[in-house]
């Protein structure tokens, strides 16, 4: 596994709901060597800290990567003032993405909270029909993506927590119900008591389950320790690295 | 002109360039071989190591501030048994000096890890008596005459390596602590450590940091480095290693002006892994461009107005 760190050109911004845009870079590179959960780290003018966000989707073919995140305060601010046609400066790709068989014994589902819906669009494709997505947004203003994901023929379920469309609630009845006609495997991102959530009903289940975490991070590579999270692997208690030995875990080895 | 000797030497020990990776900020000199190698580098200073491994504070562990960042990891690492088996044989095999990081409760921790290290190839010994982050030991040491003397004599003893004390910004007068290593046998001493500090969300009025403060470090702690540096020099006569908010060559070379012989990047690295590169060169073309030949020749010759 290796990672590049430099310059590349934004080709396209797209203003999704609220204050999330959607970025493609071409980068062919980092397109080559990226994995599905991987994460880059883009470099805020004037900021200390690059910001870890997510990969959306990567079309190794075109080269391309396609980052979504919401503007959260002063350095997210900062990076969506860039246009097409402008450079970003990332690190990428970073950190250890989700296992994904090429031949799963079942339907795979996917769950993703808020801006966690984003990092699972690559899942879906890869499975399509044989992928069921179940997305919880806050309200309809703040859905995004639905259009990408019914396009990638995977059943898609919405639910908001005001029932301004589809379901009303979190994403556990919706899964919990899913979960009853067997599962190759769950694979979730998104806010901590979601996937918290996700891995009980997976476990009870007895499906494998896989999580994305988020932590406050400074390097992103795993030199500086800073974005810990203790896991229980191979009976013992471990703190490690969201950058580096995650983002992505197994939802039963972490201690939410 | 022939290029200039960007080489230094700290307590007997020969680095290539005088940019040392910042204890805490570059793991074990694992992580960013990716993007060069490791003998760019004058020198690594290490993880800080502790006799047991630690497990580190709750996070989160790391807040950003107006030109730097808080952190409190709280001296996380595999311990020092660990640090020889795996870490010391990999670094030892590339040409960059190896410093070893050490921090303890007490001080029974401090001269074991140190005895430990006696044995191995480690090139220089770096003692944390400023980590604002531990509950027990740490800082408590360095913000006192009496704790620095007793941490350094029992680490003097236990081993014939050089030893460089990293000395905290937290104290009434840091040149007391200085002038305290040196009469204890420190070969070289190495500051600032970051200064403590606090952020809190305003929304849910939580200190941004699980650990409630942390360690202030980057550009914003730089002037306050550059200060101690330059008086730590007119105090003692050890060798400087200066940190403290380097993110450019430019700083590099002031802080070598006031004092410093080598200096050690550490949240610059964060923005920006290949800072320490740009800075080893950004000095050499300084030289150049003044005609120095060496750069140990610009240490401590800031013209300080009467």
């Amino acid at each position: 596994m290796s990672y590049f760190c430099g310059s590349y050109p934004i080709i396209e911004k797209k203003a999704l709901a609220g204050q999330i845009y959607s970025y493609t870079l071409l980068c062919p590179q980092i397109a080559e060597n990226a994995h599905i959960g991987q994460f880059v780290q883009i470099k805020a003018e004037g900021y200390m800290l690059r910001r870890p966000i997510s990969i959306c989707q990567t079309d190794k073919e075109k080269g391309t990567l396609r980052l979504v995140f919401e503007v959260r305060g002063g350095g997210t601010d900062k990076i969506s003032q860039l246009g097409a046609g402008d450079m970003m400066d990332i690190i990428a790709p970073l950190g250890h993405g989700f296992t994904l068989s090429d031949a799963p014994n079942g339907k795979v589902i996917v769950v993703g909270g808020g801006i966690g819906v984003p990092p699972m669009l690559d899942i879906a494709k890869k499975y399509g029909e044989n992928c069921t997505a179940i997305l919880g947004f806050r309200s309809f203003d703040r859905i995004i993506l639905d259009k990408d994901y019914f396009a990638t023929g995977a059943r898609t379920v919405l639910c908001t927590d005001d029932g301004s469309v589809g379901i009303k609630g979190t994403l556990a009845a919706p899964l919990k119900e899913e979960l009853k006609s067997g599962a190759a495997a769950v694979y979730a991102c998104g806010p901590v008591p979601m996937l918290k959530a996700a891995a009980e009903e997976a476990r009870l289940a007895g499906v494998p389950c896989e999580v994305s975490l988020e932590q406050r991070m400074g390097c992103g590579v795993g030199a500086c320790v800073v974005c810990a999270c203790t896991v229980i692997r191979d009976g013992k208690k471990q703190v490690l690295r969201v950058c580096k030995d995650g983002p992505v875990f197994k939802g039963d080895e972490v201690v939410f | 002109m022939s290029r200039p000797d960007i080489s230094v030497d700290i307590c007997g020990v020969r680095l290539k360039n005088p940019v040392i990776a910042a204890s805490g900020t570059y793991g074990f000199g694992e992580e960013y071989t990716d993007l060069y190698p490791l003998e760019r580098l004058g020198g690594i200073s290490c993880k800080g190591t502790t006799l047991q491994p630690k497990d580190g504070n709750i996070p989160p562990r790391i807040a950003e501030t107006p030109s730097g960042i808080l952190n409190s990891v709280g001296l996380q690492n595999p311990g020092v048994e660990h640090f020889i088996k795996t870490d010391l044989p990999r670094l030892k095999k590339q040409d960059v000096a190896v410093i070893a990081n050490i921090a303890g409760a007490g001080i029974e921790d401090y001269a074991e890890t140190a005895a430990r290290l006696d044995e191995t190839d480690v090139d220089i010994i770096e003692v944390n008596i400023s980590c604002p982050n531990v509950k027990q030991g740490g800082a408590t040491w360095g913000v006192t005459c009496a704790g620095a003397e007793s941490v350094t004599k029992a680490v003097r003893n236990a081993t014939k390596k050089p030893i460089m004390i990293k000395l905290t910004p937290n104290v009434t007068d840091i040149t007391e602590i200085a002038r305290a290593v040196e009469a204890q046998g420190a070969d070289a001493v190495s500051l600032i450590n970051t200064l403590l500090g606090m952020r809190i969300d305003i929304n849910t009025r939580r200190p941004i940091l699980h650990n409630n403060v942390g360690g202030l470090s980057g550009p914003a702690v730089f002037p306050v480095a550059v200060r101690m540096v330059w008086q730590v020099h007119n105090a003692i006569k050890l060798p400087i290693v200066g940190m403290g908010g380097i993110s450019s060559a430019a700083d590099a070379v002031e802080m070598m002006l006031a004092g410093a012989s080598a200096v050690q990047i550490g949240t610059a690295i964060f923005n920006d892994p290949y800072v320490p590169i740009k800075v080893s060169q950004g000095i050499e073309r300084y030289l150049s461009d003044n005609g120095i030949a060496k750069v140990s020749d610009i240490v401590g010759q800031v013209r300080p107005w009467e």
